[in-house]
């Protein structure tokens, strides 16, 4: 790029990786959007598409760690599933009992024991990996059979079904903060992101580094606000249909006002997403636990001369990718509202394949949390944009196997351009 | 006599049952530079990891002032301010320089979190006294020259107020002038008084810059002398025939 756009965008600093990213998912999103006759970018659909991209983007960040470590985990779809399950045991079969159905205690302590057992099993995993040297190829493999096992072994083969309400809340439509909420939430994100940007030009100059000129601080600040207040819009312009309404107004025993209507705003499940996906963030950039993680897949024999415990840190990896596929799980299971015992079947792949897609190198050391996560959104897109096509499932599989290959081509170019390796 | 920053007493290694170190004595004073010289495989590189915490040796002594010390770890290393710069550059290349300079001993905000504007700032500072060229402070070492990063390797080194320096190969990969420069340097952190030890091929660069020099072949020291009271063709022999020549005409 050496014409004006291209100057503009390195001026502003920003990832060309993640501008190809976000240019493919809009071309994505337009090509179904003319194919669909126009129902692809409508709120309801892409309010749909945030539900649906939810799980996997949550295990995305957690996968991003684990292959910059040069590892890989092969078993989160069957954890996911027997975490699913054993949740789904908690709340239906033993919690009501004590405190009721529906009382708020019942997901609160469900999400406690999923991501406490999570972060365990996948610490056993990192634990064989880092200290054992069993290649995370290998354990992960395995435990993809044996946590499977686990869920079918928990269940007896049944599917656990209906989930507590309060819990259903954390994955479904049913689970939504509406209109007002959401703008203040917007508005806050807007200030906290406006503040996050001053505060790092003022280091930057107390410090005497170079720093962008204004202008674009300015044209940065207005397309981050831009994009806050464009996706609450989005969210909070699908309108609940009216026949829920006035089942819920019949359950309070009131009619429903002449043309009263409601919007969803956004649901439990994309902000659990957002805090995941500021959370690893913060922890890669800026913690360092997320430094030693990039620099161990950067090179592991310079990480340990550098005093870093590599063993301890793998642990500590797979620990942190048990909890995320725990709370994966979570939504995975109220967005269904039951879970069996193939939930997360093949998740492992989606989670990998978005990782990838968002620019995470399997050779280790490079990887970003935003890039997994928009990964997974473009899966996802395709998946669900293919569906509402027609296009056939065994043709919906060969289409994302292409294009994962394609995309990875894609970066290897970029990357050799670049000089990256 | 006074008492050596740092000795080692009587290190031995096996590996599978070979002796890569059999029972090898070396020692620093202040302000001391002493040459490791022999062909590959004689021990050097393993000596030293061990003193730099990253092999545990299997029976000897090591003392810093005279005192007893026990390295288990890298980071044991690190707390007697024992700092190594190795032959393979150990640089994760994937993050900056500021990044590698304080892998394992970040700078953090109040708040715990990595500082890299501090860091970067610091960076700068020793970096204009080390290599004042050095500009590329937010790209990847990746893309830096091999004198770049070995900068970034010393400087770590440095910043974190060595007493005691391990430089396995520091100019290997280095051009004539950027030889020079670590030369100078390795002359300038001698007068301020640490205690370094220096492994190099280089027979001519260690006589220019050494104190003493030890010869080791077949992990067994062959023996130290004083730079002055040897000739270069001595110590060769030391390396080639594993003879002391003076002690032998003795």
């Amino acid at each position: 790029m050496s014409n004006g756009f291209g100057k503009i965008i390195k001026t502003m600093q920003i990832d060309k990786r993640l501008l190809g990213m976000v240019g493919a998912f809009v071309l994505i999103a337009l090509v179904f959007h003319i194919a669909t006759g126009g129902t692809f970018l409508t709120p309801r659909n892409l309010f749909n598409l945030t539900l649906q991209t939810a799980s996997v983007a949550v295990m995305a960040t957690g996968m991003v760690f684990v292959i910059v470590t040069r590892n890989i985990d092969l078993s989160i779809g069957s954890l996911l599933g027997m975490v699913g399950m054993v949740m789904g045991v908690i709340q239906a079969q033993i919690l009501p009992d004590i405190f009721g159905f529906g009382s708020p205690a019942i997901w609160v302590i469900t999400v406690t024991v999923g991501v406490l057992m999570g972060a365990a099993i996948g610490g056993l995993q990192g634990w064989l990996i880092g200290y054992l040297a069993i290649p995370s190829f290998i354990v992960t493999l395995g435990g993809l059979l044996i946590w499977r096992g686990g869920a079918w072994w928990v269940s007896k083969g049944t599917t656990i079904s209906p989930l507590d309400p309060s819990f259903v809340m954390l994955g479904g439509a049913t689970g939504t903060i509406g209109v007002t909420a959401s703008w203040i939430l917007a508005l806050v994100g807007s200030a906290l992101t406006v503040f996050f940007l001053i505060n790092t030009r003022r280091s930057y100059i107390s410090h005497n580094f170079a720093v962008k000129p204004l202008w674009a601080e300015y044209a940065l600040g207005a397309v981050l606000v831009g994009a806050i207040c464009g996706i609450t819009a989005i969210m909070n312009a699908y309108l609940v249909p009216s026949r829920i309404l006035e089942r819920r107004f019949k359950a309070g025993g009131l009619e429903m006002p002449e043309g009263y209507t409601e919007a969803y705003g956004f649901p439990i499940s994309v902000l659990i997403v957002l805090a995941v996906a500021i959370a690893m963030t913060v922890i890669a950039k800026k913690t360092r636990f997320g430094r030693y993680i990039f620099a161990m897949g950067g090179n592991p024999d310079a990480a340990e001369l550098s005093g870093i415990n590599t063993r301890l840190l793998t642990v500590k990896v797979f620990a942190l990718m048990g909890a995320l596929t725990a709370i994966a799980g979570v939504i995975a299971s109220a967005r269904l509202g039951s879970a069996g015992s193939s939930l997360g079947e093949l998740d492992e792949l989606r989670v990998i394949a978005a990782a990838v897609i968002g620019g995470t190198a399997l050779a280790g050391g490079v990887g970003t949390i935003y890039g997994a996560i928009l990964g997974a959104f473009i899966m996802q897109a395709l998946v669900s944009g293919m569906g509402m096509v027609g296009v056939d499932s065994p043709l919906q599989n060969m289409i994302v196997g292409g294009v994962l290959i394609l995309a990875v081509w894609i970066d290897i170019l970029y990357r050799r351009r670049t000089g990256e390796r | 006599m006074t008492t050596p920053l740092l000795e080692m007493r009587n290190i031995s290694i096996n590996f599978g049952g070979i002796k890569a170190v059999d029972d090898v004595s070396i020692d620093v004073m202040p302000g001391e530079v002493v040459g490791l010289l022999g062909h590959n495989g004689a021990g050097k590189s393993t000596l030293i990891k061990i003193l730099a915490g990253a092999y545990q040796k299997d029976s000897g002594e090591i003392y810093v002032d005279g005192k007893k010390v026990d390295i288990r770890s890298p980071r044991d290393a690190r707390k007697y301010n024992i700092e190594t710069i190795y032959q393979t550059l150990a640089l994760s290349d994937n993050l900056d320089a500021a990044s590698n300079l304080f892998l394992g001993r970040e700078i953090t905000t109040r708040f715990g979190l990595v500082d890299d504007t501090k860091m970067e700032a610091e960076s700068r500072k020793i970096m204009a006294r080390l290599n004042p060229n050095f500009q590329r402070f937010s790209e990847p070492v990746r893309s830096l020259s091999g004198g770049q990063r070995q900068s970034v390797a010393i400087a770590r080194a440095v910043y974190f107020n060595a007493r005691i320096l391990i430089m396995d190969e520091p100019t290997a990969a280095l051009g004539v002038h950027e030889t020079a420069m670590v030369a100078d340097l390795i002359k300038e952190l001698k007068a301020q008084g640490l205690g370094i030890f220096l492994i190099s091929h280089d027979t001519r660069e260690m006589m220019d810059l050494c104190d003493r020099v030890s010869v080791m072949k077949n992990g067994q020291l062959i023996g130290t002398e004083r730079i002055e009271d040897v000739t270069e063709d001595d110590i060769l022999s030391m390396i080639i025939m594993g003879k002391n020549p003076k002690r032998d005409a003795a």
